[in-house]
């Protein structure tokens, strides 16, 4: 066990000697570093959320909402199919988690029954190929034709509303000027975001909580809300509340003039007159077409902007507004006219964000703990090294170096692999210096036995490393598992500690096996005399 | 050369087997016990397992004053509010109780208590867990700890026989199941991390436990015909000095964390400081007598043959 060859030393010593070079940019700050010429590693180990403050929230999508709005756009796809296919019917309507078309005429129900059937698309899949049908389109009686959206459809609907989603949010938080936000998708309706050095939550979730979707809607020339309510809603119109409380409602037409697809540029500004905090917005070609010819047919009448199904303001068109831009007002504040600028420019959501959960720290919590553990992490290394060398003498060093080793080489895989340090990986990290060591009394309490039994101090030595090596080996594979079960199933901080963990167990067999047994060889080799003396 | 104080006695001769009946007996006790607590009294589960919301402040000018805080969110009615002082006079936590109505309405109280505290107050950490979240990290927190038993008793016996599994499983549960209850008695918060901490004690317990069953194996290979007895006291006793002096510096290590380290790491610090003590307490006490009453394949070249003992007094 003593023997090494020497293209192994050489490996050993290269394996260390790159640790300490690729961990060492972490002793720096990093204005030191990036002075640094370019061929020495500039990388350094990335901060967790809870060491250099930031947030982090959990959104959840409304998925019932996206199920919902799904159907409400397929029983207007199933009304424009049946009137291209020419195909009267008395009923349309949303009914449970399906849309049903009820026909006029009964033998009309094959030809309407072809037209639906084009709404229905085939689900791509990139691995398997189709695997199905967006709707199943059923004839359910004599007259009665059902569109129910598929399972697999409404996954899809989910997953596409999810990356959308992601976009979205990444787009209004980029506005807010912050450094390398991270937006993730997670599981089915969820999506991470995790904002470093970003601790005014507030904020983030005034720009994100909101859905704005903006739409222009033409006004019922004669009807007003209250006498809707009264009697009956106008067919292809609906009531909206006002955005403000007490605002009363208002019946407009359902399908919008516009909305804010249209739109190119959003701007908070203020109004020229009143002062008032207003947002000036640019359509698009097309919309810019739209909107010039409603309000050329509709001068004199008031039309709605509407946001998220609420109005804003319903002004009334004084003059055509052919050059595709114009201004909203209504009861902003400078920072609220802001923000929907945000949300405008960056498009609308599909569906409201839920926070689920969220996790702030501020910087100079993290500042704190980051000092706090560094200094657990130093004493607990200095009572560690001063029990070694008590207990094992030179030995004892040669163990607190493989440790300083060990610590080194899993910051140095940490810092090049990109894996992000924690609090509780700091811990992990302490805590590996304390198990480490395990490794070495087991090799040195063996030492020790042999030498009590008699053997010569080579042959002890020997025997010690070759007899600790299975209980080594089995004693850390069983920490192993526990540190990978951590990191499959654990989330963020405890993740963290999983990852400096289970390096550690990799670290510490390594390094017992050969810096610790190198280290050895070199002093058996050092003995001038043939009688090697007992070393423990 | 400095060859290092030898200080710990070799060729003890600890009947720690002759002892089993009362080591069996107490562990069986405080097992049990534990149980009762953690049914009884209950975990005083943290927000993560629980749901609601918790902030970390520290006053902008001298001591933070808890009565006056208590009254000013008492006053927003958000049912259970906890408000606890730090290490530093300046630094509380406060802690509100999950709030009826789903996900917003945590955002909502998280929102209240935030206006609340006004501007004197510097608010360094808001954790806010909503019902669905706590829910799942529940059931990852009960599967990784399962997962874990699972995948060592896997290890154990592929690596050994299937008695030595049972037996360091036992040991683990145990050990578990004593620390849990610990927590329960003293009413510390349990959360994530100290889910990390038990899943990390299972590593170090079974780590200890695997040391002194490599032992007697070894053992086992070498003394044919000593009595199963004898031979686990011989080996528990050979690898006595190694499994306290591990105990010890890793004692030391986690010591410095639960004494330098933050509010987020005493919870954790101090499951492992407990379990290292209770884990070391089970590989020597607990776990052979085990191994002693499930009995062992004497037999180590290659035909089946076991010897069973019988429990005896334990």
């Amino acid at each position: 066990m003593l023997h090494f060859e020497r293209w192994k030393i050489i490996a050993i010593v290269a394996t260390c000697l790159a640790g300490i070079v690729f961990a060492m940019p972490n002793l720096f700050s990093k204005e030191t570093v990036a002075g640094w010429p370019s061929w020495m590693p500039h990388g350094q180990l990335s901060l967790g959320l809870d060491l250099r403050g930031g947030a982090h929230l959990l959104l959840a999508m409304d998925t019932k909402e996206l199920d919902r709005d799904w159907l409400v756009t397929l029983r207007d796809d199933a009304r424009k199919q049946l009137r291209e296919a020419k195909v009267a019917f008395t009923g349309l309507g949303v009914v449970g988690n399906a849309v049903q078309v009820r026909l006029a005429k009964p033998q009309d129900i094959d030809k309407a029954y072809d037209a639906l059937k084009k709404l229905s698309e085939p689900l791509g899949n990139a691995i398997l190929g189709s695997t199905g049908n967006n709707i199943d389109v059923e004839k359910t009686g004599p007259d009665l034709i059902s569109l129910r959206p598929t399972e697999q459809g409404l996954q899809q609907r989910v997953a596409s509303a999810a990356s959308a989603s992601v976009e979205t949010v990444r787009r209004r938080i980029d506005s807010l000027g912050t450094t390398e936000p991270n937006i993730v998708r997670q599981g089915q309706d969820r999506i991470l975001v995790q904002v470093p050095g970003f601790d005014d939550t507030r904020k983030l979730k005034d720009v994100i909580g909101q859905t704005a979707k903006l739409t222009f809607h033409a006004v019922h020339p004669t009807t007003t809300a209250e006498e809707a309510k009264q009697t009956r809603v106008p067919l292809s119109y609906k009531i909206y509340p006002s955005d403000e409380e007490d605002g009363g409602s208002y019946l407009l037409q359902e399908a919008p003039v516009v909305s804010g697809e249209d739109l190119v540029d959003a701007q908070p500004g203020f109004d020229s007159r009143t002062n008032e905090p207003i947002i000036t917005f640019r359509f698009n070609q097309s919309g810019a077409r739209k909107f010039g010819r409603f309000t050329k047919d509709n001068v004199g009448s008031p039309f709605a902007i509407v946001l998220d199904n609420k109005v804003l303001s319903a002004p009334v068109i004084r003059e055509p507004i052919l050059g595709g831009s114009g201004q909203i007002s209504g009861n902003f504040t400078v920072e609220s006219a802001n923000n929907l600028a945000i949300q405008l420019r960056s498009g609308a959501l599909p569906t409201k964000l839920t926070i689920v959960e969220e996790r702030t720290v501020g910087p100079s919590l993290g500042a704190d703990s980051i000092e706090a553990g560094e200094t657990a992490g130093m004493i607990g290394t200095f009572a560690v090294a001063g029990f070694m060398i008590f207990a094992y003498g030179l030995f004892g060093l040669f163990a607190v170096f493989a440790v300083v080793i060990n610590i080194t080489l899993i910051v140095a895989v940490m810092t090049v692999i990109g894996s992000t340090l924690t609090l509780p990986g700091i811990a992990g990290l302490v805590l590996t210096v304390g198990m480490a060591v395990d490794a070495n009394v087991l090799i040195y309490e063996r030492i020790r036995e042999e030498l009590r039994s008699g053997k010569t101090p080579l042959s002890a030595i020997d025997g010690g490393f070759s007899k600790a090596f299975g209980t080594i080996l089995d004693s850390n594979l069983t920490t192993l598992i526990a540190g990978l079960v951590m990191f499959w199933l654990g989330s963020g901080p405890v993740r963290g500690f999983a990852v400096t963990l289970s390096l550690g167990i990799f670290a510490t067999v390594f390094t017992a096996f050969t810096v610790t047994r190198l280290l050895v060889a070199l002093w058996v080799a050092a003995q001038k005399t043939r009688k090697i003396p007992a070393p423990l | 050369m400095f060859k290092g104080v030898d200080f710990f006695p070799h060729g003890t001769k600890i009947p720690v087997m002759e002892l089993r009946g009362y080591c069996v007996t107490i562990s069986t006790v405080a097992a049990l016990i534990a149980i009762a607590l953690i049914f009884t009294k209950g975990l005083n589960f943290g927000i993560d397992f629980k749901g609601g919301s918790l902030f970390e402040i520290q006053s902008k000018s001298g001591p933070v004053d808890i009565g006056n805080l208590r009254s000013k969110l008492g006053a927003l009615k958000l049912g259970d509010v906890q408000i606890q002082g730090l290490d530093q006079p300046t630094d509380a936590l406060i802690r509100v109780e999950q709030q009826q109505g789903g996900e917003t309405a945590q955002q909502d109280a998280a929102n209240k208590v935030q206006e609340a505290l006004g501007k004197d107050i510097k608010i360094r950490r808001v954790e806010v867990v909503g019902p669905a979240v706590s829910g799942e990290l529940k059931q990852a927190g009960i599967i990784a700890v399962s997962l874990a038993i699972v995948g060592i008793l896997l290890y154990i016996w592929f690596r050994f026989e299937w008695q030595f599994g049972v037996a360091a499983i036992l040991a683990l549960v145990h050990d578990i199941v004593i620390t849990i209850g610990v927590f329960a008695l003293l009413g510390f918060e349990f959360g994530l991390t100290e889910v990390a901490a038990l899943l990390t004690l299972a590593g170090y317990s079974i780590n200890d436990t695997v040391v002194v069953f490599d032992r007697i194996r070894e053992n086992l290979r070498r003394y044919k015909k000593m009595p199963l007895i004898e031979l686990l006291n011989l080996s528990i006793n050979e690898t006595l000095s190694r499994t306290v002096l591990t105990a010890s510096t890793t004692f030391l290590a986690v010591l410095a964390l639960y004494v330098f380290g933050t509010e987020v790491i005493r919870g954790f610090s101090f499951a492992m400081l407990f379990g290292i003590l209770i884990g070391t307490w089970s590989s020597i006490f607990v776990a052979s007598p085990f191994l002693l009453w499930i009995g062992v394949k004497r037999d180590w070249s290659g035909a089946v043959a076991t010897t069973k003992t019988a429990a005896g007094k334990a």
